[in-house]
């Protein structure tokens, strides 16, 4: 598998860390109910389809957001956490 | 036997070998199956269940009779085909699964037990008595069925492993993959061809086909020659590619230097391939048609009969048979004639086929039993008017084809079934990226081939964007090819499928009988297709067989899947390099030298190496060491090498409120040139880990990590900057290695650095938990005065390059003080004495309210962790919370690990009321020490409670206290 | 008071000669990490004399600059100094070696996933990636040579990773066998 940094470009799998749903990014206000932070460090989907991933480019410390189908397991699209919660 | 001419060996090279302990002579250019049967030996295996005889039946990484060991020692390769090991001076063949020898093989007693052995037979009878399978039965079913034997020695691990990238990958280098690599190349694209042959040519090096003007063989010599003379194209022989995987990555096992004695090369090197488009000409294989007795020695596939002839100049036989149900049947025939060898008969199995050769010829006809033991010696057919016994010492058999698609099922594809050619072809975009064409998508023809690798590179060509040039192909043969499906023969006797794995066709109809009529059931039922050469052969007749016992037609009954690796692939080919120093990268402290040299047993701590302690002369025990060493930083000075822990460079308009939010405590408040602790939580409220951060300016901070969380914590920050909080202003960077770092402890700890430093350090200069810029020796250090042993502590940094001289310096000083170095033995023991916590103490599970640092949580501002800290199970007063213990007994250690329980009660898992995390001897104490986490632990101080390690037997009684144990007002660390 | 003398991460350690390929020490004066601080790129590419791009080495007036992370870059040569920057000095965390020869190439592929060809990474092209199990940066800088930079804590660990390919590179070149 290859996912492209988007900084250095593609490379090869080896080379990034996978650290979860995208979600993660979404981080609630400090004063949020608990319910909304339970559902923010705990409740995941795990679809058959596309997924919006954390994947953490090792070398060079950049993270991003991969677009990714775990049916195929097409990367379609990756971009940086700021591109990703625009 | 050897045809006198031809062949692509080279007669002027004789090459000396061993089989079995017996000197063998073949040709440069022989696999030893070829230089085996030059020399009339037939006999190459025993099967697997049966201890069958067995010959080989094909000429490629198909076979499944012929496994034998080469080489020996730590070196030797068992279940090598030897119809794919070239031969060598000096390489020693050994064959397998037999004793006492080959041609004698006690074990074949099982073949004579055949008619109970039928598939399933040990499932059914080796149930009872229970216990009687793992001490009894299963160690004697091992012993008597196998294949050959690892040499028990350690692997010398010397292959490798590499990457290629390339636009174009060429899987294949037959008509059709050197037609796709010359119209990719020509157009410009990065190509890599490869061949799992030791040459290019594919069947034009078997056959006796001509394209345009040239034979087979003297075209692909033209075409690999011309590629290999472009700078864009690779051609990578002796190279299989075995897997398939996402993106474009394929995986490849070429065997580099396994054709010469083992030497300095490395035998194989697994790669992994990368390319933008792959064309998948890897061509097909013949199958066998399942007739009574077709596994003696001798009875071959034709097209493998006709590899040996044409390629390897050899006959498998004096009078061979030839029987098919195809005209390949009738190509082997003149093949044979052709090189003097005669035909003893050619038995077709279609009623309207005519030949004209000079041979007896049957058709309408079948073969129904064979004759022979170590090798055939003669048949009977069944032909219109009866039956005839025909004399032979070898059979040809030529079944029809199977397409090599096996990697195109490796992402979930699915064959699918193509009535006209009664063969699986790849399902359409299997992978993606990746064109079948020739063979291997059932176009069998010369000419067909070459123009479907032709249209295959010009898609892919088009998918990468370039312009295909026109190359010319030459004319060739353009034979029809459908053949009638001929599964088997109807006729008495045991008729194979599995040759390796003995599957004989009863076994697949008591399959069905039995209701595994699932082809996946049905594999694993009989063993079918699950022997090393993974049923290529044999699995889509035996998969038409079940499909006749079941009543279903093929594309019903459906198809077993091919997985990775197409071929073996050795553990130490992808494994390569990863064992001793190449496991894991060493990461070495400036001091490493300096402390190995005095004889300090380093440990792993991640991957850096640490003295554990520094032994001096007398001392016999590490205890002794470590208490010496606690008691030298306690009473007078000690240093340590503290450099492995991580170091993070912060700066930024945003940096005071970046830590703000990474740790539980505020840090825009902190004074330049002050340092203060900090806990970092995760995100669900729990401890991720702790250190201390220095402000060097307005908007730069020093923090510190511990030794294990650098990376994490270092990633951890980056997410927070570039995931939560991009518009904070702040860069990070690992200073980890920049500096090397020494822990300067104990009451004259001062005096020491006083005895070093160009300016003199007072405690007015550099109170507790502050840093400072320094000289020594000219050389800028930073001071940074902080403890983890509870004395007057400083920590002194110097770029890495001055480390090993400071180190010795320091050592040097504190020696002469009466001092010296300590190992993180006693550096352990001075934070358990002190109550200090490690990843003992913080292992995941733990959060700030359980160590006791709940005060450390602002709650004046967010944090990380904050929100989640705060939920209602994570404060609750009877979590377990961190105490000290100490046994009633001093001489009790209790161990980490062991369990807490409330005196009086039963030690059993339901009743624990905690756990031990660290423990020590206390020199300083003279007691044993221990931290651990207890039900209500802070509630709970000076109560007795029973400390029990079932796994160490331990049992006894301990005292709850503070964690705390020494100083516990911190008035020797304040100085 | 004695002095502190300084010590190379390589001290002793090469170079190393094995069939067409050289390893040598290539750790430059000083090694300064450059961030610009929001909006200060423009700022710093003046003072500095440039600024690389992702995979780009520039020269810069303190010598070279490689591109090493997202708005980050490392400066080999002379020490650098910028008001509108993080400014770090990495002089001694990291290692730098050349890779140098014909089968140079050859030699990283055994070790490292990145594209390497020409197309991918041309001469003066730089990538962070992973060399074995490190992560490092590559540096091309020659048709035959490449700088290697890893933390220098692992120095020995790239040195045995790299003797082991170039033995391997080195061994298949002397074979001579039939094909």
């Amino acid at each position: 598998m290859r996912l492209t940094c988007p900084h250095c470009g593609e490379r090869d799998l080896r080379e990034f860390a996978y650290k979860g749903d995208a979600l993660a990014l979404s981080r609630p206000e400090a004063n949020a109910e608990l319910q909304a932070w339970h559902e923010y460090l705990h409740i995941r989907d795990n679809p058959a389809g596309p997924t919006r991933e954390l994947w953490y480019h090792t070398p060079c410390g950049s993270w991003m957001v991969a677009e990714r189908d775990t049916a195929t397991h097409a990367v379609h699209r990756t971009m940086t956490p700021a591109e990703a919660t625009k | 036997m050897r045809i006198a001419t031809g062949g692509l060996i080279d007669r002027e090279k004789p090459i000396r070998f061993t089989f079995d302990g017996k000197p063998v002579t073949g040709f440069a250019g022989d696999t030893v199956a070829s230089a085996l049967l030059a020399n009339d030996i037939l006999l190459m295996g025993r099967s697997f269940k049966y201890h069958r005889p067995r010959g080989p039946v094909t000429a490629g990484s198909d076979e499944p009779n012929a496994l034998v060991t080469v080489g020996e020692g730590a070196e030797a390769r068992p279940n090598t085909r030897a119809t794919c090991q070239e031969i060598y001076d000096g390489l020693t063949v050994t064959s397998q699964n037999r004793w006492p020898s080959l041609r004698f093989d006690a074990m074949a007693v099982n073949d004579l037990l055949s008619p109970f052995l039928a598939a399933g037979f040990y499932y059914k009878t080796f149930m009872w008595p229970r216990a009687f399978w793992e001490k009894l039965y299963e160690p004697i079913i091992r012993r008597a069925a196998g294949l050959g034997a690892l040499s028990g020695q350690p692997d010398p691990d010397r292959s490798e492993k590499a990457f290629a990238h390339c636009d174009l990958l060429v899987i294949g280098a037959g008509p059709a993959g050197l037609a796709a690599a010359l119209t990719a190349a020509e157009a410009g694209a990065d190509v890599i061809l490869a061949t799992e042959d030791t040459r290019p040519g594919g069947r034009l090096l078997s056959e006796t086909v001509t394209l345009g003007d040239q034979t087979g063989r003297e075209w692909a010599d033209r075409m690999a020659a011309r590629l290999a003379a472009m700078g864009n194209v690779r051609v990578m022989a002796r190279t299989t590619v075995t897997g398939v995987y996402d993106s474009g990555t394929y995986g490849a096992l070429e065997r580099v230097a396994e054709h010469v004695m083992p030497g300095e090369a490395p035998p194989t090197c697994f790669w992994r391939l990368v390319a933008r488009q792959a064309i998948l000409a890897t061509g097909a294989l013949e199958r066998p048609i399942a007739f009574p007795m077709n596994d003696r020695p001798g009875i071959l596939s034709a097209a493998a009969t006709r590899t040996y002839l044409n390629r390897y100049a050899v006959s498998p036989g004096a009078r061979v048979a030839v029987f098919g149900n195809n005209d390949d049947a009738h190509r082997t025939a003149t093949d044979l004639a052709a090189a003097g060898v005669t035909v003893a008969a050619l038995i077709d199995t279609r009623e309207d086929a005519t030949s004209d050769g000079a041979w007896p010829f049957y058709p309408g006809a079948e073969v129904i039993e064979t004759q022979g033991r170590l090798r055939l010696e003669g048949l009977t057919i069944r032909k219109p008017g009866g039956t005839l016994r025909i004399g032979a010492d070898a059979l040809a058999v030529a079944g029809g084809w199977n397409p090599a698609l096996h990697l195109t099922c490796h992402m979930n594809g699915r064959p699918v079934w193509q009535e006209d050619i009664a063969a699986f072809v790849p399902t359409a975009n299997a992978i993606p990226g990746l064109t079948p064409c020739g063979a291997a998508l059932g176009t069998f023809s010369t000419a067909g081939c070459l123009e479907d690798g032709r249209r295959a590179a010009e898609a892919a060509l088009d998918a990468l964007g370039h312009s295909p040039k026109p190359i010319d192909l030459p004319d060739a043969e353009d034979t029809p090819y459908s053949p009638p499906a001929t599964w088997a023969v109807t006729a008495p006797g045991r008729a194979w499928l599995d040759l390796q794995n003995d599957v004989t066709t009863k076994d697949v109809h008591l399959a069905a009988r039995e209701n595994f009529r699932s082809v996946e059931h049905m594999k694993r039922y009989t063993t079918q297709g699950m022997a090393t050469d993974q049923g290529k052969g044999s699995n889509v007749t035996a998969l038409a067989i079940l499909a006749d016992a079941t009543g279903r037609t093929i594309p019903e009954t459906g198809t077993t899947t091919f997985r990775p690796p197409y071929v073996p692939v050795p553990i130490s080919s992808m494994g390569a390099g990863h064992a001793g120093k190449g496991f894991a990268p060493e990461r070495f402290t400036t001091s490493h030298e300096a402390s190995t040299a005095r004889a300090a047993p380093m440990i792993e701590a991640g991957l850096w190496y640490r003295p554990s302690y520094f032994p001096v002369h007398g001392e016999k025990t590490w205890r002794e060491s470590c208490d010496r060493e606690v008691r030298m930083v306690r009473e007078c000075v000690g240093v340590s090498d503290v450099s492995t822990l991580g170091k993070i460079d912060i700066q930024g308009p945003g940096a005071a409120e970046f830590l703000d939010l990474v740790y539980t405590g505020t840090f825009s408040t902190l004074k330049e040139g002050r340092i203060r602790y900090g806990l970092m939580l995760r995100e669900d409220g729990h401890v991720m880990d702790d250190g201390t951060t220095a402000r060097l300016g307005p908007q730069h901070y020093l923090m510190t990590t511990t030794t294990a969380a650098a990376g994490p914590v270092m990633a951890h920050l980056e997410f927070v900057a570039q995931g939560l909080r991009p518009d904070l202003d702040v860069k990070l960077t690992s200073v980890t290695d920049h500096w090397a770092q020494f822990a300067v402890a104990g009451p004259r700890a001062r005096d020491l650095l006083n005895s070093l430093l160009e300016e003199e350090v007072t405690d007015d200069a550099v109170p507790f938990m502050s840093c400072w810029l320094a000289t020594v020796s000219g050389v800028p250090v930073r001071l940074y005065r902080i403890s983890f042993s509870g004395e007057r502590g400083y920590e002194i940094a110097v770029p890495a390059r001055y480390g090993a001289a400071l180190w010795r310096l320091l050592v040097a000083q504190a020696e002469s003080l009466g001092g010296g170095a300590y190992g993180i033995e006693a550096l352990n023991v001075l934070r358990i004495e002190k109550g200090f916590i490690t990843h003992a103490e913080i292992h995941g599970r733990t959060t700030a309210y359980d160590i006791g640092m709940q005060a450390m949580m602002s709650k004046t501002k967010d944090f990380i962790g904050k929100a989640a800290a705060a939920r209602p199970g994570l404060t609750e007063s009877t979590r377990e919370r961190l105490v000290g213990l100490r046994p009633r007994d001093p001489a009790n250690m209790p161990l980490p690990g062991g369990f807490l329980f409330t005196k009086g009660e039963t030690p059993s898992r339901a009743n624990a009321q905690g756990y031990v995390t660290s423990a020590c001897w206390s020199p300083t104490l003279e007691t044993h020490l221990a931290l651990g986490f207890l039900a209500s632990g802070p509630e709970r101080m000076g109560e007795t409670l029973r400390f029990t390690d079932h796994l160490r037997n331990r049992d006894f009684e301990v005292t709850v206290t503070d964690p705390v144990a020494f100083d516990q007002d911190g008035g020797r660390m304040r100085g | 008071m004695a002095d502190l003398i300084a010590r190379p991460a390589t001290h002793g350690l090469l170079p190393i000669e094995i069939g067409s390929v050289v390893l040598e020490d290539a750790q430059p004066e000083a090694i300064t990490w450059i961030a610009p601080y929001n909006r200060k790129k423009s700022a710093v590419t003046r003072t500095l004399g440039g600024f690389p791009g992702p995979g780009q080495v520039v020269e810069v007036k303190a010598g070279r600059a490689l591109s090493v992370g997202p708005g980050q870059a490392l400066i080999l040569g002379a020490p650098a100094a910028c008001d509108d920057a993080a400014v770090v000095d990495q002089s001694d965390g990291w290692t730098v070696v050349a890779l140098d020869g014909a089968a140079a190439r050859d030699v990283l592929a055994r070790l490292t996933p990145l594209d390497l060809r020409d197309s991918a990474l041309s001469e003066n092209a730089t990538a962070r990636t992973l060399l074995g199990h490190m992560t490092a940066s590559i540096t091309r800088t020659g048709p035959y040579r490449y700088e290697l930079m890893v933390f220098r804590s692992m120095t020995q660990t790239l040195i045995h990773e790299l003797t082991r390919a170039m033995k391997h590179v080195a061994a298949r070149a002397r074979l001579s066998g039939p094909g």
